[in-house]
């Protein structure tokens, strides 16, 4: 499958507010078609709200934004739906269905979504991508458990195998290596390159992990105080001409970080 | 004062170490008056008031928003099936012993409570009748349904809530499924048929514990309470009580999805969730009870 032509997510101005308290304070930001950017920042800055927005699951109170070429300010919950198909999303919770075991919460956007052109897949077609993506995330053997038999690393490897079953034009990773190992990082991080490349899907992935995100990306945006202060290279990040990123991506106690946002459960 | 320093003198030594410390403020206890309210407290228990109102006609509201998008979801009617058997056994296989359990001794209430004064005046013919009666048209409804939501309606209202708090419900509609399609509908239906069968099995074991009772404690013959049934009920007195499961139903299920799928704050907003629910659906129920009695007899 081809990426769109148009841009993956473009922000334009965009604002979120909960209650008195300003998320995002006119962000914009464009993603390149085929390209894996990284979203960076401190705790509660933010980061999942923008993944939220990229995805339509939040509205922005001002601003625009474009999924895939569709412009989805203001769509209400029934005109997403086909955008929705095209967009794989990992969530910083997971979000698994826990009325399921872990082979159904995979196969469940095959059975309600059908294949990467729409159309319906045989059990069997099913089965066999399944078990593809439990292997690739080292899961194999697990698939009969339901997920509250699962640890936090392994929920959050039943999510990336959720997010990448479809072959999405766009995918959206909240947090893929929070919880895990380094090895196990690195094997994950792995897998969604050599999916990105087999697929050609636009990809942004938040990360507190800077070093093991850096080695995935090709650009990180820094959101700071509801802003993008800094987008460069993801090589050179750590000598990033900001700073604030310097601090923060060298996790330094002193610098112009220190008066820290209040934070915000569940930005 | 003195008889307050001579304490001081004899008391041990650690004690005297608590009595040397300063006194704690007082609080202020205003004056007891018999003067009218002051303008603040009048003000603080208007908006009160207010405030409860609104957050009453907001969830109103919210409910009738749900059940407009339930009602959407029907046309046309894809229901996702796994989902309803699932909720059509857990809610109304599950819920048959409570039922009956209850049911049973509820009809032998009934004859319990008409028994001596059917005794008293010879009317054992009408003790059927009576119990009967305020069986199917109150007491099994209202019963049932009241036990349908404290089991099944809490228990629906906690899974809702910590799908909604664990993102499940984001979840779904990142997959661009409809969690009201997906999760509320198949919940909504299978409530209120769940209930509506439930009603007739209690509406039968009542009228068996009835007959039990008044034959067991009362001496009342199995044909006399059979013929007072079968006599003096009439089918309008059966199918008043099922319409009004049918409305106890949907309040019940409305009120459990609604605060599941709206709920805010993690596990302290789930259990706020299910207490709210389970109120609310009390309330409909006793509203929708008086009203239907009323308009239809």
């Amino acid at each position: 499958m081809s990426a769109s032509a148009a841009s993956p997510i473009r922000f334009e101005r965009v604002e979120k507010r909960y209650g008195r308290h300003e998320v995002l304070a006119g962000v914009s930001l464009d993603l390149a078609p085929r390209m894996r950017l990284g979203l960076i920042g401190p705790a509660a800055s933010g980061k999942s709200v923008m993944c939220k927005l990229a995805c339509g699951l939040e509205a922005p109170d001002r601003g625009r934004i474009e999924v895939l070429g569709t412009d989805i300010t203001g769509k209400r919950e029934h005109e997403l739906g086909a955008l929705r198909r095209r967009i794989g999303m990992l969530f910083q919770n997971y979000a698994l269905f826990d009325f399921l075991t872990v082979e159904q919460n995979v196969a469940f956007p095959l059975e309600q979504r059908g294949g990467p052109s729409g159309d319906k897949l045989t059990a069997a077609q099913i089965a066999e991508r399944v078990a593809e993506r439990l292997r690739a995330v080292g899961l194999a053997g697990s698939e009969r458990k339901l997920t509250a038999e699962l640890s936090g690393g392994m929920k959050k490897r039943v999510g990336i195998a959720r997010a990448t079953v479809i072959d999405a034009e766009l995918v959206i990773y909240d947090e893929p290596s929070a919880g895990l190992d380094p090895v196990t990082t690195q094997k994950i991080y792995d897998l969604l390159a050599a999916d990105q490349a087999r697929t050609g899907a636009a990809v942004l992935a938040v990360s507190s992990d800077v070093v093991a995100l850096a080695q995935f990306v090709d650009e990180i945006a820094f959101l700071y105080r509801g802003h993008i202060i800094y987008r460069g290279p993801a090589a050179t990040i750590a000598d990033a001409p900001d700073p604030i990123v310097r601090q923060f991506v060298r996790g330094e106690l002193t610098g112009p970080m220190d008066d820290l946002p209040p934070q915000r459960e569940g930005a | 004062m003195s008889e307050e320093r001579r304490d001081d003198a004899e008391a041990p030594e650690a004690e005297r170490a608590f009595t040397s410390l300063p006194p704690a403020p007082r609080p202020r206890i205003p004056p007891v008056t018999t003067a009218k309210a002051p303008e603040s407290t009048r003000r603080g228990l208007v908006a009160s008031v207010g405030a409860s109102t609104v957050q009453i006609a907001q969830e109103v509201g919210g409910i009738v928003v749900l059940t407009a998008q339930v009602l959407r979801a029907l046309v046309p009617p894809r229901i996702d099936h796994r989902e309803l058997l699932k909720n059509l056994y857990k809610m109304g296989n599950r819920s048959v012993p409570i039922v009956v359990l209850t049911a049973f001794f509820a009809g032998g209430l009934m004859t319990l409570q008409t028994g001596p004064f059917v005794k008293k005046f010879g009317a054992t013919g009408l003790a059927g009748w009576g119990a009967g009666y305020a069986v199917l048209r109150e007491i099994g409804p209202i019963l049932i349904s009241l036990m349908f939501s404290g089991r099944v309606g809490a228990n629906n209202t906690a899974e809702l809530a910590t799908m909604t708090v664990t993102e499940q419900l984001d979840g779904l509609r990142a997959l661009a499924i409809d969690p009201v399609r997906f999760l509320v509908v198949p919940r909504v239906i299978a409530m209120m048929v769940m209930l509506v069968a439930l009603t007739v099995i209690g509406d039968l074991v009542a009228l068996l514990g009835a007959s039990v009772v008044g034959r067991i404690m009362l001496g009342i013959e199995w044909s006399s309470m059979y013929y007072s049934f079968a006599d003096n009920l009439k089918p309008f007195d059966f199918l008043h009580g099922i319409y009004k499961s049918i409305a106890f139903g949907a309040a019940i299920a409305m009120s459990s999805c609604y605060f599941g799928v709206t709920v805010r704050g993690g596990a302290v907003g789930v259990g706020r969730a299910v207490n709210a629910a389970v109120v609310a659906a009390a309330v409909s129920i006793m509203l929708l009870d008086f009203f239907l009695t009323y308009l239809t007899g």
